[in-house]
C-alpha cells in the first residue's frame, strides 16, 4: 500500500463521497422503481456505479501522480457506461463526446506528468510521488515545471468542469440518469479538484507559484463568464445545474489562489457544493414524474402539484445561490474577504458582477417553476404522477447538512480542512 | 539506427496526412507499432525474458495486432472504406503537417538544457500536435479514434525519450487504461454507426443549449 495514504484532504473527499453515495443509491432504487429497466441494464448500472465509486476512492487517496492519473481514466470509463444507461441516440451522442474529450484531456495530463518527470531527472530523482515532487520544487527547471502544470491543469479541467474542457461534462450530466448526474457533479468534481490541488501544491511555494495563480485566476474568471452567459438563456433544468457546477468550481479555484484563509473557505465550499448539487439533481426525477420534461418553460405551479418537493426545491435554490441561510454564503463571503485582504479587489468586483447575474438567472427560472401557473397546453401534456413526500427526506438531509456545515462546522472538520490547507501553506 | 527508426515514424505520420482510405490508416498504425517495438528494443538496458515480454505485449501485441484487428473489425461492420471529404484538401493537410514538424523542431532548439534525447523529443511533439490536428480536420468518427491512438503513440515516444522508469505496477495501470479506453471508444463508435446510420461527426449535433 505504498502508493496510497489517507491524508486530511483524502479523508474530507472520502467523507463527501460517502455522504453523497447513500442518497444516490437510495434514489437509484427509486429511479428503477419508477422508470423500469431490464435486469441486464440494472445490473450493468450498479456494477458501473461500484467501479466508479472505487476508482474515486482510490483516486482521492493516491499519493503518486501517475496513480491519480490511472484512476481518473477509470472514472471516465465507468461514467461512460453509466451515461449510456438510456441506450438512445442522445445518450450515445453524450457518451461519445464525454469519453472522447475526457480521453484527450487525460492524455494531456500524462504529457504534463512526463514534463515533470523530465524536470525531476535533472535533479537526480525519479520518484513521481507528490511528496518527492514537492521536495524538489525549488530545484526543478522552471520551464518544465510550468509547462507540465499547464498540461496537468488543462487535463483535470475536464473532470472539475472549468474552461476549456467543461463541455463534455455538461452534455453528460444532461443525459445521464439523475442519480448519475449527482455523482458526476459532486464526487467526480472533487476528484478533478484533488488532482489540481495536489499538483498545485507541488509548485505553489516555488518561484513559479505566483505565475500559476495568475493562470488559475484567469481561467476561473473566464469560466465564471461562460457560466453566466449560458445561464441567462438556459431552459433545461439539468443543464442549468451543470452550468451552476462549473460556476462553483471556478469559485473554488479562485479561493485556493488567495492565501490560507481562501484555501480553507474553498475546501469547505467544495464540500457543501457536493451536498447541495447532488440534492438538486436528485430532485429531478420528481419534476420528471410531475411534468414529463426537463424544460422549465413547460413547468409551473409546482407548489400545488407537489408541495413538499416544491419547498425542498426552494431550500435548494437558496442553498445553491448562496442566499442566507445557505452555508455557501459564509464561504463565498470568506473567499471575497481573502481576495480583498490580498489587495485583489478587481477580481472580487468581477466575481460579484457575474454572481449577481447568475443568481438572478437561476432564481428567475426556479421561482417561475414553483409559483407561476402552467401554460394550458402544458397542463394537458403533464403526466402529474403523485409523488410521495418521503422521496424528499434524503434531499432535505443533504441541504440541511450543508447549512449545518456552513454555520456550525464541527471542530474535527475544521481541523481536517486546516490540515489539508497545510499541503500548500 | 534509432534516428532511422524515428525518421520512419515521421514518414508514417506524413503518409497518414496524405492518404484517405481508413484501411490505410489502420495499416500505418500497425506499422507505427512495429517501429515502436524496435525503438523500445534498442532502448533496453539488458535483455531479460521479463522486459522483452513486457515491451512485446506493449507494442507488438497491443499496438500492431490487437488495436488494428479491432479497427478492421469496426470498418467491416460499418462498411466504410474511405475518408470522404475531410475539411481540408490533402495538399493543405500535407503542408500543415510539415509546418507542425518544423515548428516542433524550432521549439525544441529553443530549449537549451533539454535533458531528453532531442530527435525523439521532436518526433513525439510533432506526432502529438499532428494527432490533435488530425482529429480536428477529419469528419469520420473512426478517424477521430485513430487520431487518439496516434496521440497515444506520441506519448509512448515521449516516455521513451525521457527514460524515467516507472514502477511496473504503475506502468501496467497505464497500459490497461489506454487499452480499455480504445475498446470502449471503439464500441461506442460502432454503436453510432448503427444508431445514426452515419459515421460523420457533423451530423451528431443534437445536444446544445
Amino acid at each position: 500500500m505504498q502508493y496510497f495514504n489517507t491524508d486530511s484532504l483524502s479523508i474530507l473527499m472520502l467523507g463527501a463521497l460517502a455522504v453523497v453515495l447513500v442518497p444516490v443509491l437510495i434514489h437509484s432504487l427509486i429511479y428503477f422503481r419508477d422508470f423500469k429497466a431490464t435486469a441486464k441494464r440494472t445490473s450493468v448500472y450498479f456494477a458501473a456505479l461500484a467501479v466508479l465509486t472505487a476508482a474515486l476512492a482510490f483516486g482521492y487517496t493516491a499519493n503518486h501522480i501517475v496513480l491519480t492519473w490511472v484512476f481518473t481514466e477509470i472514472t471516465t470509463l465507468a461514467a461512460g457506461v453509466l451515461i449510456y444507461h438510456h441506450r438512445d441516440a442522445l445518450a450515445l451522442e453524450a457518451v461519445w463526446k464525454y469519453i472522447f474529450v475526457c480521453a484527450i484531456s487525460v492524455t494531456l495530463i500524462f504529457v504534463g506528468i512526463l514534463f515533470w518527470s523530465l524536470a525531476l531527472i535533472h535533479c537526480g530523482s525519479s520518484d513521481l510521488s507528490y511528496a518527492n515532487l514537492t521536495l524538489h520544487q525549488q530545484q526543478m527547471n522552471p520551464l518544465w515545471l510550468k509547462l507540465g502544470y499547464i498540461f496537468i491543469f488543462a487535463g483535470f479541467t475536464a473532470k472539475m468542469g472549468l474552461f476549456p474542457m467543461f463541455t463534455a461534462g455538461i452534455d453528460a450530466k444532461d443525459n445521464a440518469p439523475s442519480p448519475v448526474s449527482a455523482m458526476l457533479s459532486a464526487p467526480l468534481v472533487n476528484l478533478g479538484f484533488t488532482g489540481i490541488y495536489r499538483s498545485y501544491a507541488v509548485l505553489a511555494l516555488s518561484p513559479d507559484g505566483s505565475w500559476a495563480r495568475v493562470m488559475m485566476v484567469a481561467t476561473a474568471l473566464l469560466t465564471l463568464f461562460i457560466a453566466t452567459t449560458y445561464m441567462v438563456k438556459i431552459r433545461n433544468y439539468k443543464r442549468m445545474l451543470a452550468y451552476s457546477s462549473i460556476e462553483h468550481s471556478a469559485l473554488v479555484i479562485l479561493g485556493i489562489c488567495f492565501g490560507k484563509a481562501g484555501i480553507m473557505a474553498a475546501l469547505l465550499h467544495l464540500l457543501m457544493h457536493s451536498l447541495v448539487k447532488s440534492g438538486l439533481f436528485l430532485q429531478m426525477p420528481q419534476l420528471a414524474k410531475t411534468y414529463g420534461t426537463k424544460m422549465m418553460d413547460s413547468m409551473g405551479g409546482y407548489l400545488k402539484l407537489n408541495p413538499t418537493g416544491a419547498l425542498t426545491l426552494l431550500l435548494g435554490l437558496f442553498s445553491i445561490t448562496a442566499i442566507p441561510p445557505s452555508g455557501m454564503f459564509i464561504t463565498e463571503l470568506k473567499i471575497f474577504i481573502a481576495m480583498l485582504a490580498s489587495g485583489h479587489w478587481y477580481v472580487m468586483v468581477l466575481c460579484a458582477l457575474f454572481l449577481t447575474v447568475l443568481i438572478w438567472a437561476i432564481c428567475k427560472s426556479i421561482i417561475s417553476v414553483i409559483f407561476l401557473p402552467m401554460a394550458e397546453e402544458d397542463e394537458l401534456k403533464a403526466p402529474k404522477i403523485k409523488v410521495s413526500p418521503a422521496e424528499n427526506i434524503c434531499i432535505l438531509i443533504l441541504f440541511i447538512g450543508a447549512i449545518y456545515l456552513g454555520y456550525f462546522c464541527p471542530g474535527y472538520i475544521n481541523e481536517l480542512i486546516s490540515d489539508a490547507s497545510g499541503l500548500i501553506f | 539506427m534509432k534516428e532511422i527508426l524515428l525518421v520512419l515514424f515521421i514518414f508514417s505520420i506524413v503518409l497518414t496526412a496524405m492518404v484517405n482510405r481508413l484501411r490505410t490508416y489502420v495499416k500505418l498504425l500497425a506499422f507505427q507499432g512495429l517501429v515502436l517495438f524496435a525503438l523500445s528494443f534498442i532502448e533496453l538496458d539488458e535483455i531479460t525474458p521479463a522486459n522483452l515480454a513486457w515491451i512485446s505485449i506493449e507494442t507488438l501485441l497491443f499496438k500492431s495486432v490487437a488495436v488494428p484487428w479491432f479497427l478492421f473489425h469496426l470498418i467491416n461492420r460499418n462498411k466504410i472504406t474511405r475518408e470522404a471529404e475531410p475539411f481540408l484538401p490533402h495538399f493543405a493537410s500535407l503542408i500543415i503537417t510539415v509546418l507542425i514538424i518544423a515548428a516542433s523542431y524550432a521549439l525544441t532548439t529553443l530549449i537549451n538544457d533539454l535533458n531528453a534525447d532531442r530527435i525523439s523529443f521532436v518526433t513525439a511533439l510533432s506526432t502529438l500536435f499532428f494527432g490533435l490536428y488530425f482529429i480536428c480536420s477529419r469528419r469520420k468518427i473512426l478517424s477521430h479514434l485513430i487520431g487518439y491512438i496516434i496521440i497515444e503513440n506520441a506519448v509512448f515516444i515521449l516516455t521513451l525519450s525521457i527514460g524515467n522508469e516507472m514502477p511496473l505496477l504503475v506502468n501496467l495501470g497505464v497500459l490497461l487504461d489506454i487499452f480499455a479506453s480504445v475498446l470502449l471508444m471503439g464500441f461506442f463508435a460502432g454503436k453510432i454507426g448503427d444508431v445514426f446510420k452515419t459515421d460523420d461527426i457533423s451530423s451528431i449535433t443534437s445536444l446544445r443549449d
